[in-house]
C-alpha cells in the first residue's frame, strides 16, 4: 500500500464536518478543541521518541486493508450475569441500551446531538490532560471524530459487570470513545471483549470520584487487526482503579494508559498479559502521575512471545513534589519461547518527593529448564508442561484482577486458548 | 525390573565423564540402596535414568522391564512407570500443587491409553494420601513446592509417588532435611507402597533411613562406578567406618 500524503491524512482524520454539523453544543465544543489539539501537535511520526519501538504508520494510514476475523473470546463471561452491550462494526446494537440500578447507559451517538450532557465535563478533558508531557495526538483525533461509544454514569454500587462485546467483520475502521463517571463511593466493573474493527482507535475516559471503585477487564483477540487504545483516568481520594488486559491475538496492539492520582490514599493497578505468536506486535505504554499523598500504584505486565513476536513496554511513574508516601511498583517481564522473539522495555521513574518507595524491574527469560524437567519427569508432556509454566508466568498479572470469579474465567480462557494453539 | 549395563555418561557441554560403567540389576519387589561419597555420581545416575537433558550416554544401556529407556522422553519414562523423588524438588510459582498432581496423573494415564481420573475421585484419593503424610489442605492449594520447608518438599515428593503409583521408584536423599517424625511418615509412605511388583532404589548417606526402609541389597558407589554390593550389613559398615577402607580395597 502506498503511503498516503500527509495532506490526505490530515483532512480526513482530524475533522469530520458532517459530524460537527450534527453535534450539540457540548460535543461540538469538545470535538473542535480536540481537532485543534491534534492539528497543533501533528500526527505521530516514526522518529518520535514515544513511538521508538512501535511504528505509528499503521495507525495513521488513510486506508485499511485488514480483514477482521472470528473472535476467539466469544462466549467468555457468558456464564456470569452481566449488563450486556454489543458493538458491531463500531455501531451499538439495539435501540435501547439496557438499564440497571445505580447507573445510566447511553450511546455517544445519541448524547452527542444534545446541547447539554453530564459527559461534557469529562469527554475530551481527561484526554487533554493526558497530552502532557507527551503528546498523544491520535487520542485527540479520537475525541474529535468518534461517532460512537458508551457513556456510563455510575451513582452507586452496580451489582453486575457491564460487558461490552465488540465484533467486527470485513475491513471496518472504528473510532470509539467511552466515558465512565463513578460518583463518590460508587462502584462498577466494566468488561470489554473482542474487536471493534479491523482497525480501531479506542479511548476510554474514566473519572473516579473520592471513594469510588472502578474495575476494568479487557480481552483483545482477533487475527489480522490493528488496535490503538488509550485509557485516561482521573482518580480521587481513597478511590480504587484497576485495569487488566489480556491480549491473545491481533497483529498490532498498542495500549496506552494514562492515570492521574489526584486525591490522597488512592490506589491503582494497571496489568496485562499477552500471548504473541508470529506476526504479533504488542505495546503497553503506561504513564502514572502521583499528585497526592499516600497513594499506591502497581504496573504488572507479562508477555509470552514466540515465533518472532515482539513485545514492548514503556512505563513511567511520575511522583510530583508533595506526593509523599507514594508506593509505586512496576514490573514488566517477558517469557521468550524461542530466540526469534523480542522484548523491548523502557521503565522510567521520575521522582520529586523524598518520602517515597518505588521499585521497578524488567526481565526477559526463557522457560526454566529445571521446572520443565520436573514436570516432564512426572509424566506431563513437553507442550503441556510449557503451557503450565506459561500460565504460572502470567499468574502475577492475573492476580491483579480483584474479582476472583472473573479472574478464574480469564485463567480458563487462557488455558483453552493455549491448548487450541 | 530395571537393568543397567555398563552405563557410561559424560556431561554434554564439557568433556567430563561422570558415570564410568555402572552395572545394576534391580529385581521386582526388592529395595536396593545406594550409598557413596559426595560427588560419586548417585544423583547423576538418577537423572540420566529419568531423562534429564545435559548428559550424554557414551556407552551402555538401561532397560525397564526389558524395554530400553534411554531414548525415551522423560514423560514416556514416567508413563512407563519410572519415578524419581528429587534430591532438590523444584519450586514452580503459579502452578497449584493440586493442578500439578492432577495434570500428572491424567497425563500418564493418557500416555498409557487409560481412562482419566475424574475430578471427584482424584480429590478423594489425594486427600486420603495427603492425610497419611500429614500434608494439609493449605499445602495442597499452594504453588508447587513454593514456600515449602525442606521436609515439606520431601513429603510432597512422596505424595506424588503415592498418587502416580510407579513401578520403579528412585529416591534421591529423600531423608535429607527430614526431622525424626517426618522420617517416620515418609518411610511409612514408602513401606505402604512396597509390594512384589514394585522396586525401590534408595539413595542415602545414612543408616537411619535404612532402619525404617529395610533394604534387601546395598551398593556402594564411588567415582562413577558401583564398587561393592552386599546385604544390609554393608550400610552398617559404612556408618561405622566411612568409605576409606572400601576405597582402599579397590585402589
Ligand atoms: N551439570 C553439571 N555440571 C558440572 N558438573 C556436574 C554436573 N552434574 C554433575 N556434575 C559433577 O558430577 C559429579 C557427580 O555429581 P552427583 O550430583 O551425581 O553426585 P552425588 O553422588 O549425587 O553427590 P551427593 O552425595 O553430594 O549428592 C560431581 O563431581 C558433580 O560436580
Ligand atoms: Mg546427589
Amino acid at each position: 500500500m502506498a503511503a498516503p500524503s500527509q495532506q490526505k491524512v490530515n483532512t480526513r482524520a482530524l475533522c469530520d464536518a458532517p459530524l460537527i454539523e450534527s453535534s450539540g453544543v457540548w460535543s461540538k465544543e469538545a470535538r473542535m478543541m480536540a481537532s485543534a489539539r491534534a492539528q497543533a501537535s501533528g500526527l505521530p511520526q516514526r522518529r518520535d521518541e514515544y513511538w521508538k519501538y512501535t511504528r505509528p504508520d499503521a495507525f495513521v494510514h488513510a486506508d485499511v486493508t485488514l480483514q477482521a476475523s472470528q473472535r476467539s473470546s466469544l462466549g467468555l463471561f457468558d456464564q456470569r450475569a452481566t449488563i450486556s452491550v454489543a458493538f458491531e462494526d463500531g455501531q451499538i446494537q439495539a435501540a435501547a441500551l439496557p438499564s440497571a440500578a445505580h447507573c445510566t447507559l447511553e450511546s455517544l451517538s445519541s448524547a452527542s446531538g444534545l446541547d447539554l450532557h453530564w459527559a461534557r465535563d469529562i469527554y475530551g478533558h481527561l484526554e487533554a490532560a493526558g497530552q502532557k508531557p507527551v503528546q498523544r495526538s491520535l487520542a485527540a483525533v479520537n475525541t474529535a471524530v468518534a461517532r460512537e461509544g458508551l457513556l456510563v454514569n455510575v451513582t452507586g454500587a452496580v451489582a453486575a459487570p457491564i460487558h461490552i462485546q465488540a465484533t467486527s467483520s470485513g475491513q471496518s475502521d472504528s473510532t470509539i470513545h467511552h466515558v465512565i463517571k463513578v460518583a463518590p463511593g460508587a462502584e462498577v466493573t466494566v468488561i470489554e471483549t473482542g474487536q471493534y474493527g479491523a482497525r480501531s482507535n479506542i479511548v476510554l475516559e474514566v473519572d473516579v470520584a473520592d471513594g469510588g471503585r472502578f474495575q476494568h477487564i479487557r480481552v483483545q483477540d482477533g487475527n489480522e487487526r490493528h488496535m490503538l487504545t488509550h485509557i485516561f483516568g482521573k482518580i480521587g481520594a481513597e478511590a480504587v482503579f484497576k485495569t487488566f488486559t489480556l491480549t491473545a491475538g491481533g497483529q498490532l496492539t498498542r495500549n496506552e494508559c494514562v492515570l492521574q492520582l489526584l486525591g490522597d490514599d488512592a490506589s491503582v493497578s494497571v496489568a496485562g498479559a499477552c500471548l504473541g505468536d508470529g506476526d504479533f506486535h504488542h505495546d503497553d505504554t503506561v504513564f502514572i502521575t502521583h499528585d497526592a499523598v499516600n497513594c499506591e500504584s502497581r504496573q504488572v505486565f507479562k508477555k509470552v512471545l514466540r515465533n518472532g513476536a515482539v513485545g514492548v513496554f514503556q512505563g513511567k511513574i511520575l511522583v510530583k513534589a508533595g506526593a509523599q508516601k507514594t508506593d509505586g511498583y512496576q514490573i514488566s517481564q517477558s517469557l521468550l519461547l524461542d530466540d526469534d522473539s523480542q522484548f523491548l522495555a523502557k521503565p522510567e521513574l521520575e521522582i520529586y518527593a523524598d518520602d517515597v518507595a518505588c521499585s521497578h524491574g524488567s526481565t526477559s527469560g526463557a522457560i526454566d529448564v529445571q521446572a520443565l524437567f520436573y514436570l516432564r519427569s512426572r509424566g506431563v508432556p513437553e507442550a503441556k508442561a510449557i503451557d503450565l509454566l506459561t500460565l504460572s508466568f502470567v499468574a502475577e498479572a492475573i492476580e491483579e484482577i480483584e474479582d476472583s470469579d472473573l479472574a478464574q474465567d480469564i485463567l480458563d480462557h487462557l488455558t483453552n486458548t493455549m491448548s487450541a494453539q | 525390573m530395571l537393568n543397567i549395563k555398563n552405563l557410561h555418561v559424560k556431561l554434554e557441554e564439557e568433556d567430563k565423564q561422570i558415570l564410568k560403567g555402572v552395572n545394576l540389576s534391580l529385581e521386582p519387589g526388592k529395595v536396593h540402596a545406594i550409598m557413596g561419597p559426595n560427588g560419586s555420581g548417585k544423583s547423576t545416575l538418577s537423572y540420566v535414568l529419568s531423562g534429564k537433558g545435559g548428559y550424554e550416554v557414551t556407552e551402555g544401556a538401561a532397560q525397564l522391564e526389558g524395554v530400553d529407556i534411554l531414548d525415551m522422553e522423560a514423560e514416556e519414562r514416567a508413563a512407563a512407570g519410572l519415578f524419581l523423588a528429587f534430591q532438590y524438588p523444584v519450586e514452580i510459582p503459579g502452578v497449584g500443587n493440586m493442578t500439578f498432581l492432577r495434570t500428572a496423573v491424567n497425563a500418564q494415564r493418557k500416555l498409557r491409553s487409560e481412562e482419566e481420573m475424574s475430578a471427584g475421585e482424584f480429590l478423594k484419593v489425594v486427600r486420603a494420601k495427603a492425610k497419611d503424610l500429614k500434608i494439609d489442605a493449605e499445602m495442597l492449594k499452594r504453588s508447587v513446592n513454593v514456600g515449602f520447608s525442606g521436609g515439606e518438599k520431601k513429603r510432597n515428593e512422596i505424595l506424588q509417588m503415592a498418587m502416580l503409583e510407579p513401578k520403579m521408584c528412585i529416591l534421591d536423599e529423600t531423608d535429607s532435611g527430614l526431622d525424626v517424625d517426618a522420617m517416620k511418615l515418609v518411610s511409612q509412605g514408602v513401606n505402604a507402597l512396597r509390594d512384589e511388583n514394585r522396586t525401590f532404589l534408595v539413595i542415602t548417606h545414612y543408616q537411619r533411613l535404612l532402619d525404617h526402609i529395610k533394604p534387601d541389597v546395598v551398593h556402594i558407589m564411588a567415582n562413577g562406578r558401583i564398587i561393592k554390593t552386599g546385604g544390609p550389613e554393608l550400610a552398617l559398615e559404612v556408618e561405622q567406618n566411612g568409605y576409606a577402607d572400601l576405597l582402599e580395597e579397590i585402589a
